[in-house]
């Protein structure tokens, strides 16, 4: 497991909890870094150990540190009534927290080979997929092709929508969540294609990147999620 | 008609002033011969801004019958060794980000336009008229990509930094205040340009902030440096603005030296690598030209709406056309 300093973080964010409200301030509430459920190296070597460290522990921290400053920002801008402020925060609200989430949902998403990762998904959710998709290589193609031609920075993804109650692919830029692109889209796999995401080990070859990223993928999660919005 | 397209183009094309040090051959196609061309569609106009001018190009299916040369955008290498830009941006960040990222752009770019109506059109052109007013076609990424780029490598050099002087540092003290004022608005721009993208310093002359909207009562004041965020593959010539310096925030450009420290990346790219002699230049060409339209009047006339007719472009495959 990864180690972190899990209780002392809770300490302090129970402290601060507790003055806030001796103050009477309402405290909002702050987001911190998930724990990976594997270790950093564990998903070689479809995805390098020196990745997935800097990947989580620098990018997604970062994400999580700017998201709590923006919605202190706009806690404070909201209670002020301070109506430009508040638009103006939206910007960094949306890509912060947008990273938040995607990352949350990408380190579930993968799992090292003997865990899972890699192996098909079975029930439900393979039906549902050779259904809409003729097979799961079907599905992998255009999820690697769209993933491929994104040009920039973004995620491709495999979403269920829960309304017309279909999977679907689609792609996001920059941190977009899937519910950016419908309302009623549920995010069941997201692979970054940020740069990020593979270069130290791929560089600019982001087909070979997304050629083995499948091999990782926790097909299991998904179907859990499947299964619970369907 | 063929004789006058090409004509045209060519005389337009003398106008074009170089941007820095190195930009004389660099847009050089080929030299072409003249091809009969056989319309069999309707031939469209298509017009944009390029320097101020506003440009027509009449483009029409072309069915090419003898022996054209065709151009091909080439890879230039940057002014300076791989290595020489040691230890501020590496050997192998140069190596993957001109000789592979780079390279692909103007690869793709020459596979995209060959046979097409783009082909033997300046960079510039093929920039501005797939830009579409912001609807891209497709090969706009990889062209401006490849401008970009270019434009990239001649924004900095070996021991790069320091401070400029002259006009430019006369009129960005005019327009932020202060040398220092104006590096930090930069870096602050290039740090919060969220995705991939470009930060640029540009010279906005007689045009107002929305797309080629020609400033009405143009003053000395209104030419002016402006701090541009731009995502993707996007560029100031989009918008008729004159590019004098850009950094590279795509994540490829720093990875490798910086992993994900782009604000010490941005530090390092001021404080050791921007060429401000080549900005200076560039900022002069970009006056001169500025002034030269002016008493050209180019810039006051027509402006009733280029918008009546939908430019058209056809590709090399009907499927293709867009209305």
């Amino acid at each position: 497991m990864a180690i972190r300093s899990v209780a002392s973080r809770k300490t302090l964010a129970g402290l601060k909890e507790t003055s806030s409200r001796l103050l009477g301030l309402r405290s909002i509430q702050t987001f911190t870094l998930p724990d990976l459920p594997y270790d950093y190296s564990a998903l070689e070597p479809a995805i390098s150990g020196e990745i997935m460290q800097i990947h989580h522990q620098k990018h997604h921290q970062a994400y999580v540190t700017n998201y709590n400053n923006a919605l202190e920002q706009l806690d404070q801008a909201v209670n002020k009534g301070d109506a430009s402020g508040v638009v103006k925060l939206q910007s960094a609200i949306k890509f912060n927290g947008g990273g938040h989430v995607n990352h949350s949902i990408f380190w579930k998403n993968l799992a090292p080979v003997k865990e899972g990762g890699g192996e098909p998904p079975k029930g439900a959710l393979g039906y549902a997929i050779d259904t809409h998709f003729g097979s799961l290589e079907g599905l992998v193609k255009k999820m690697s092709a769209e993933g491929a031609a994104l040009q920039g920075s973004g995620w491709v993804w495999l979403g269920l929508d829960k309304e017309l109650k279909k999977l679907v692919v689609d792609t996001t830029a920059n941190q977009d969540p899937l519910v950016t692109k419908g309302g009623s889209l549920v995010p069941l796999v997201g692979i970054d294609v940020w740069e990020h995401a593979y270069y130290l080990q791929y560089k600019n070859v982001r087909p070979e990147y997304l050629k083995n990223v499948w091999k990782v993928v926790n097909w299991k999660y998904a179907s859990e999620v499947y299964k619970e919005c369907k | 008609m063929m004789m006058t397209t090409t004509s045209s183009f060519l005389w337009s094309c003398s106008l074009l002033p170089s941007q820095g040090p190195n930009r004389q051959t660099q847009w050089k196609r080929h030299e072409k011969v003249l091809s009969f061309s056989l319309s069999c569609s309707p031939k469209s106009t298509v017009k944009f801004y390029m320097n101020g001018a506003l440009v027509s190009r009449q483009l029409s299916r072309k069915v090419a019958v003898s022996g054209v040369v065709r151009a091909g955008f080439e890879l230039k290498p940057p002014p300076y060794p791989l290595d020489a830009l040691e230890p501020h941006m590496s050997r192998e960040t140069l190596d993957y980000h001109w000789g592979k990222h780079h390279k692909t752009y103007v690869e793709n770019l020459n596979k995209q336009i060959l046979g097409t109506d783009l082909d033997g059109l300046s960079l510039e052109e093929v920039v501005l008229l797939s830009y579409n007013r912001g609807n891209m076609l497709p090969v706009f990424n990889n062209a401006a990509q490849a401008w970009n780029h270019e434009f990239f490598w001649e924004s900095i050099q070996p021991g790069g930094g320091g401070k400029p002087s002259g006009d430019l540092l006369r009129l960005i003290e005019r327009d932020f205040g202060s040398f220092d004022d104006f590096v930090e608005r930069f870096k602050a721009a290039a740090s919060s340009n969220f995705g991939s993208g470009w930060t640029w310093l540009a010279y906005k002359a007689n045009r107002l902030d929305v797309a080629n909207a020609v400033n009405p009562l143009p003053k000395e004041e209104d030419k002016k440096l402006v701090i541009v965020k731009t995502p993707n593959a996007v560029n100031p010539l989009v918008w008729d603005y004159s590019p004098l310096l850009t950094i590279d925030t795509w994540e490829h450009a720093y990875y490798l030296d910086f992993e994900n420290r782009r604000v010490e990346y941005i530090n390092t790219f001021m404080e050791k690598l921007v060429s401000w002699e080549t900005v200076s230049t560039r900022l002069e060409s970009a006056m001169a030209r500025a002034v030269q339209r002016e008493q050209e009047g180019t810039d006051t006339e027509d402006e009733e709406n280029p918008d009546d007719e939908e430019p058209e472009v056809y590709l090399d495959d009907a499927s293709e056309e867009v209305d």
